[in-house]
């Protein structure tokens, strides 16, 4: 039974161990577990603490959100369940858990009750291949970057049963909206990313972290733009969340779901931005490498510096346009990932094994055609995003005589 | 062979986030683009008219509250300047400048309310709302310090105000005036300028000067477009005409200058105020009125210019205690009869936000 495991038995030593210890348990004399079941249980041990460590720190994350948010719209936020509102969580989940599941007449039953599951699993599905820390994966996937570009889109497909299975035009405006703009930024995404491979020279994510001798948002900012504003468009994240934008298609795609139903598209879209946070921090934020801290806490805390960033971006900014956003994707991200990957290839045949002096030198020129390219993007569009002269108050001709009319 | 499409017909509303209560449009789009824009009102009809010709002259102000419940002075305002000029009363100067006093910290209210609403169609969730419920708060509380309600607040009586202003509401004020100019410049740092912003409102949902007057739309919307037309002005009421202040006129009537417009308008506002509080005197808040008011047979229209247009009330008197016949002339309805020109060929976002950009209230409109 020995080949097809190995690969990931040799990947992460937490998992090996786990599996040694099942596999090699003996009574007396007797091995009990047989190879297949040790290999079963050691994964399932490994892959339950992750989902219930990542949906723990989700349902924390939700209260910190709903707490910071509440401080930048200079309100307090929940604060009545337990000290500082911190089991405002479990009543959430207490009150959409004990809630009616409704489902409208006419929807198409089967679509409409799996949309959720799907939408759930694939946030979930990122963190497989994520490094936690030292030697802490899951699975050391040689595809692992592939694997995450392809698990992320399948909440558009989960976005597009809901919004068809739900009979509502409003949910399926929303899921028009959300294939538009998958398709469209899937394409920066991979571009953005492709730097980065270059560099790294593996799509293995354990290696990229390893590959990094400096933080790659230093050697590939304008990928980095790049890629934060579609892993946003992905998650559809202010100010691209014109998916289920509240004020005009009142929830989107997941109008018609309710209660514990709605709460997992809540739940799925709660983990994102983690997961999101995670690939970000793994590719351009040297992963859980830094000094002093352990590994783990390192990662941890700069996923949570991510993740903060992308909640102030929610709390500042308005949407755009659906127009506008494909527009963004296709006539600025577009050309800008190519640039950058042109860039960044150049650089790595020039320099094959950089030398310190060199690195700084790439970081330098990288730095400096960022700067360039995002000043030369926003004065293109500076003719129509100029603020108007304010308004010229003209002396008025007063009349008095109306008020003889009456 | 060509895809075959058919147009989309959406029912907006009555239940709907930024309908701003229970108003309906039928909108039929052709993928996200508007063909037909078709309002149905009446869902918060209560009959407010009818209900005030069976009631006193004096009980009659409680139902002008419940018109535009975000801008209560106004209405009041609006409704006994029109009894006054039925029964000929002339209310004491003090309570005139109380009066536009009183007016104008509303209509920075409403207007605080119309653009937190605004962004918030925009999709800025509820950040720029909140800023804004914020300095609406404290105009509240000094509305709770001067008749001792918030939202309805029938502050005014015919001929005059309901009672003098207790001494603490003075500082407060003077605070206020202090402070509400830097609020208004962080709300103009914080959004005015930004590409979002300023890529999503300008150049859409346009209203043109023609189009405006012929629609007989009124108040900022049609200052926006570049009419200059402003009661205040045009025809002043208490003491407006003693007051200096600018009227801020739009160029091209987007929505952009619909939201420039409620900003400068704010500004306007509280020169208005500061102006008021160093000229108002002591003296009588209140004319000798009956209890009863018996204006002559005859009829009479008093109108102001509120926060969102031109309000008018138009009364017949019989000789009795109440009105014989009562119409209102709401802006928020006749703000809406160019809807459909301004909506059809826009995308369904543009729509939101302009829909919030001409800033009704249902309570008016359905009356």
């Amino acid at each position: 039974m020995e080949p097809i495991y190995v690969p990931f038995r040799e990947a992460n030593s937490f998992y090996r161990n786990l599996y040694d210890l099942f596999a090699e348990w003996s009574f007396w004399g007797v091995s009990p577990i047989p190879d297949w079941l040790a290999y079963f249980l050691a994964g399932f041990l490994i892959v339950f603490a992750v989902v219930n460590t990542v949906v723990i720190v989700t349902t924390i994350g939700t209260w910190v959100e709903r707490r910071l948010i509440g401080r930048f719209q200079s309100r307090l936020g929940p604060n009545r369940w337990g000290p500082w509102g911190l089991l405002t969580p479990v009543a959430d989940a207490v009150k959409l858990l004990s809630k009616e599941d409704t489902r409208p007449e006419g929807v198409d039953r089967w679509v409409f009750n799996l949309a959720p599951l799907v939408f759930i699993v694939s946030p979930l599905l990122v963190f497989a291949v994520i490094p936690f820390g030292k030697n802490t994966y899951i699975a050391n996937l040689n595809i692992g970057i592939l694997f995450i570009i392809a698990v992320t889109t399948v909440p558009t497909i989960a976005m597009f049963m809901a919004g068809w299975a739900s009979g509502n035009r409003y949910s399926l405006f929303g899921a028009m909206r959300g294939v538009a703009q998958l398709v469209s930024y899937e394409v920066p995404m991979v571009l953005s990313i492709v730097g980065v491979l270059l560099l790294a020279g593996s799509l293995s994510l354990v290696d990229i972290v390893e590959a990094q001798r400096i933080p790659f948002i230093l050697l590939q900012p304008l990928g980095f733009f790049i890629f934060l504003l579609a892993i946003s468009a992905e998650m559809n994240r202010s100010p691209f969340d014109i998916v289920e934008a509240d004020s005009e298609l009142v929830a989107g795609f997941h109008t018609e779901y309710s209660g514990m139903k709605w709460g997992t598209f809540q739940l799925a879209e709660f983990i994102a931005p983690f997961g999101a946070a995670s690939i970000i921090t793994t590719l351009f934020l040297k992963g859980w490498d830094g000094p002093l801290l352990p590994s783990h806490l390192w990662f941890f805390l700069k996923v949570c510096f991510v993740w903060f960033v992308l909640l102030w971006i929610r709390a500042t900014l308005p949407r755009l346009r659906v127009d506008q956003i494909m527009g963004l994707a296709w006539k600025f991200l577009f050309p800008l990932g190519i640039l950058n990957l042109f860039i960044t290839a150049a650089e790595v045949l020039v320099w094959e094994t950089p030398t310190t002096v060199q690195l700084w030198a790439m970081v330098g020129i990288n730095w400096v055609i960022a700067i360039v390219c995002l000043v030369a993007v926003s004065h293109l569009m500076s003719d129509k995003l100029s603020t108007r002269a304010p308004l010229a108050p003209f002396p008025v001709r007063v009349r008095r005589d109306l008020r003889e009319v009456r | 062979m060509p895809i075959r499409t058919e147009p989309v017909t959406i029912n907006l509303g009555p239940q709907h986030p930024s309908t701003h209560g229970v108003f309906r449009m039928r909108i039929t789009f052709d993928g996200e683009i508007i063909l037909d824009v078709e309002p149905i009102f009446g869902y918060l009809h209560r009959g407010s008219e009818k209900l005030a010709e069976e009631r006193t002259y004096t009980q009659v102000i409680t139902l002008t509250d419940r018109l535009d419940y975000v801008s209560s002075m106004s209405n009041n305002l609006a409704y006994v300047l029109a009894v006054e000029k039925l029964a000929g009363i002339n209310p004491p100067e003090r309570a005139m400048y109380m009066r536009v006093m009183v007016a104008e910290l509303q209509r920075i209210v409403s207007h605080l309310v119309a653009t937190g609403f605004f962004l918030n169609d925009l999709g800025a969730l509820a950040t720029p709302l909140m800023y804004c419920f914020r300095e609406r708060e404290k105009i509240l509380e000094m509305f709770e310090m001067l008749c001792g309600a918030r939202i309805t607040l029938s502050y005014m009586r015919v001929g005059g105000i309901f009672q003098d202003t207790p001494p603490e509401f003075w500082p407060v004020l003077s605070d206020f005036l202090d402070y509400m100019p830097g609020y208004i410049d962080e709300y103009e740092r914080l959004i005015t300028g930004n590409e979002i912003l300023l890529s999503r409102t300008k150049g859409t949902g346009i209203l043109s000067a023609e189009t405006a007057i012929n629609s007989s739309i009124s108040g900022p919307v049609l200052r926006a477009s570049g009419v200059n037309w402003d009661l205040r002005k045009a025809d002043p009421y208490d003491v407006y005409d003693r007051m200096e202040f600018d009227v801020p006129l739009g160029t091209v009537g987007d929505n952009y200058d619909r939201y420039l417009m409620r900003i400068a308008e704010m500004r306007q506002s509280l020169r208005i105020i500061e102006q008021c509080a160093d000229q108002i005197e002591d003296g009588p808040i209140k004319a000798n009125v009956p209890a009863l008011v018996r204006p002559p047979i005859g009829d009479a229209y008093g109108h102001v210019e509120a926060p969102k247009g031109e309000l008018g009330f138009y009364m017949v008197s019989d000789g009795s205690i109440a009105p014989y016949r009562f119409k209102i002339r709401s802006p928020s309805l006749l703000n809406l009869s160019a809807l459909r020109d301004m909506l059809v060929g826009c995308k369904l976002a543009d729509m939101i936000v302009t829909f919030g950009s001409i800033d009704i209230n249902m309570g008016e409109v359905d009356r």
